[in-house]
């Protein structure tokens, strides 16, 4: 669905090149919600605006549903911006219309569909969004959560096959970030859209996402799989935005097991293997003891996850790593 | 009380206060018509904007600048040769417009360019991610954005034409300010030094108010 090839990007200041994105690859299949994050700076922003132009590439090539991006003229590129929806972090609403105006805004300036139309479609994103009793509120009159609901329902307005999502939830509470989080699910598997969002939250990321990569300084230094990439992460940035999201510091915690005697390791387990009865049935078969020093159970999208750290004592220790290596989970030994 | 205002020409005042009002409100017209769309060509060719044209954002910036360096009294009467190839006459209230028209257009394009500047950069973003023409996001996003701050330039600037017309009596052109000047002070006529003074007084009150309702009117934040 979007593909780029050695697309880069490079700002002139004072007639030098500073380079706000190093040359990346990137493809993002159909009805996938991508997800990228980094810190502030890390060009992720950059890389969300090249798609539909709202930065030019310095270079490469950017094909998005077939059509060479890189290549439209400015009427090509209005046409080809009306085919795909973005939503921001301060939302963007115009202040000065309603909130059916902003909705119905696309279609105006698209100019294809008569007046009754488009009020008709308007109406029928209002009540997609929940919000089909506040058609004629303006944007002040709304809390945070419902602006972003305006903000997707115009971005829909044109029937998009891809959303692009600039930092949606970060200016959101916890709790309106989940509803706008779960709309976005919604959207993605009842109409097949496309999503690729960005944030600096690995909690969007896992609540979300079916794929993500991680950004820092300008590179695309990791991608994959959500789960994959959230229970091994292999950069040094990746394991600091997943401490981020666990709320663990890595450097207090092995200070503190460092008092804790036996074996210590860590055991991951996805999907239906996170409620398998798995740590009694070790401890019988090998006779070891076992304590639990940290652990988190939670799910990734729609997969359930769990991942503990143990520390074993007694018995047989090589045996219960045995059993362990042969059930369905993921097995690291960290002394 | 009476005796005091025995020697008013209230005829003469209504003509003046006649004279005021189509002054004001012909170079206040032209001033818009002028000066909206060159406050438009301003924000847009300034640094980081859709033109982002720093050759003539300078040049543009310089014209304001010059024009609005010139005090008006002095504009007034170099301005006499333009004024009579446009208007035919260099006097009166025809004679007088031309110049109100050329001291108030750069300050209202200044004040324009700065009301668009108020308006917040995620806007534009987003009226260009919907495929927006240039045309389009003036029009549709910007202007109706900047309206608020737009009106309220239109109320300074015409209480600053108020004030020019005042002068406007140095080249014939009539009106309360003129009358001020040839009875009230030329001639010790206090009363009608007051009676002007308190129609200008009057008419300054009128424009602001009248401003700040259409601003509060059309204000959504």
């Amino acid at each position: 669905m979007i593909e780029l090839h050695q697309v880069h990007k490079a700002y002139q200041v004072n007639g030098r090149d500073i380079p706000a994105l190093h040359p990346c690859d990137l493809h993002i299949g159909r009805g996938e919600v991508f997800g990228l994050i980094g810190h502030s700076g890390a060009g992720k922003s950059t890389l969300l605006r090249l798609l539909n132009r709202l930065e030019q590439p310095s270079g490469g090539r950017i094909v998005i549903d077939g059509e060479d991006v890189t290549a439209l003229d400015s009427q090509g590129l209005r046409r080809f911006r009306q085919r795909l929806g973005m939503i921001f972090q301060h939302f963007n609403l115009l202040s000065s219309k309603t909130v059916a105006e902003n909705v119905g805004m696309p279609l105006q300036l698209a100019g294809e569909l008569s007046r009754r139309a488009i009020a008709q479609r308007v109406d029928e994103l209002l009540q997609r969004v929940g919000l089909a009793e506040q058609a004629h509120k303006y944007p002040a009159q709304l809390s945070g959560g419902q602006k972003q609901r305006v903000g997707i329902a115009r971005a829909l307005a044109t029937a998009p096959k891809i959303l692009l999502c600039d930092e949606a939830t970060s200016a959101l509470d916890p709790q309106t970030t989940g509803q706008v989080l779960q709309l976005l699910a919604e959207l993605n598997r009842e109409l097949g859209l496309t999503i690729v969002l960005i944030t600096h939250e690995m909690d969007v990321i896992r609540r979300v996402c079916d794929r993500v990569a991680v950004m820092d300084a300008g590179r695309i230094v990791e991608q994959g799989a959500v789960a994959q990439v959230f229970l091994h992460p292999q950069h040094p940035t990746t394991q600091r935005f997943v401490q981020e999201d666990e709320a663990v510091d890595a450097d207090a915690q092995h200070a503190d097991f460092a008092h804790v005697p036996g074996r210590i390791l860590r055991l991951t387990f996805q999907g239906e293997a996170t409620y398998a009865p798995l740590l009694g049935q070790v401890a019988r078969r090998s006779g070891v003891d076992y304590s639990i020093l940290a652990g988190r159970i939670d799910r990734i999208k729609d997969v359930p996850y769990g991942q503990l750290t143990l520390a074993l004592t007694g018995g047989d220790i090589d045996a219960a790593l045995a059993c362990f290596q042969a059930a369905d989970v993921h097995l690291e030994v960290l002394r | 009380m009476d005796a005091f205002f025995s020697h008013i020409d209230w005829y003469e005042i209504g003509l003046a206060s006649l004279d005021t009002l189509l002054m004001l409100g012909g170079s206040l017209l032209f001033t818009v018509l002028l000066g909206l769309p060159l406050g438009v060509l301003l924000f847009l060719c300034g640094p980081r904007q859709l033109f982002d044209n720093r050759g003539l954002y300078a040049l543009l910036s310089l014209l304001v600048n010059v024009l609005r360096s010139l005090p008006f009294i002095i504009l007034l009467i170099v301005m006499i040769p333009l004024t009579l190839l446009l208007t035919g006459t260099s006097l009166g209230v025809a004679g007088a417009i031309p110049p109100l028209v050329a001291g108030a257009t750069p300050f209202f394009a200044r004040l324009v360019e700065t009301a668009l500047r108020e308006v917040d950069r995620g806007i534009i973003e987003a009226t260009q991610a919907m495929g927006a023409s240039t045309r389009q996001i003036i029009f549709r996003a910007l202007l109706p954005e900047a309206r608020p701050g737009i009106i309220a330039a239109i109320t300074v600037t015409a209480i600053t034409l108020v004030s020019y017309t005042a002068m406007a009596g140095v080249v014939g052109a009539g009106g309360l300010g003129d009358l001020a000047i040839r009875f009230g002070y030329q001639r010790f006529q206090t009363d009608v030094m007051l009676v002007t003074v308190v129609l200008m007084l009057l008419l300054v009150q009128l424009l602001q108010s009248l401003g700040d309702r259409l601003v509060q009117h059309y204000s959504r934040k």
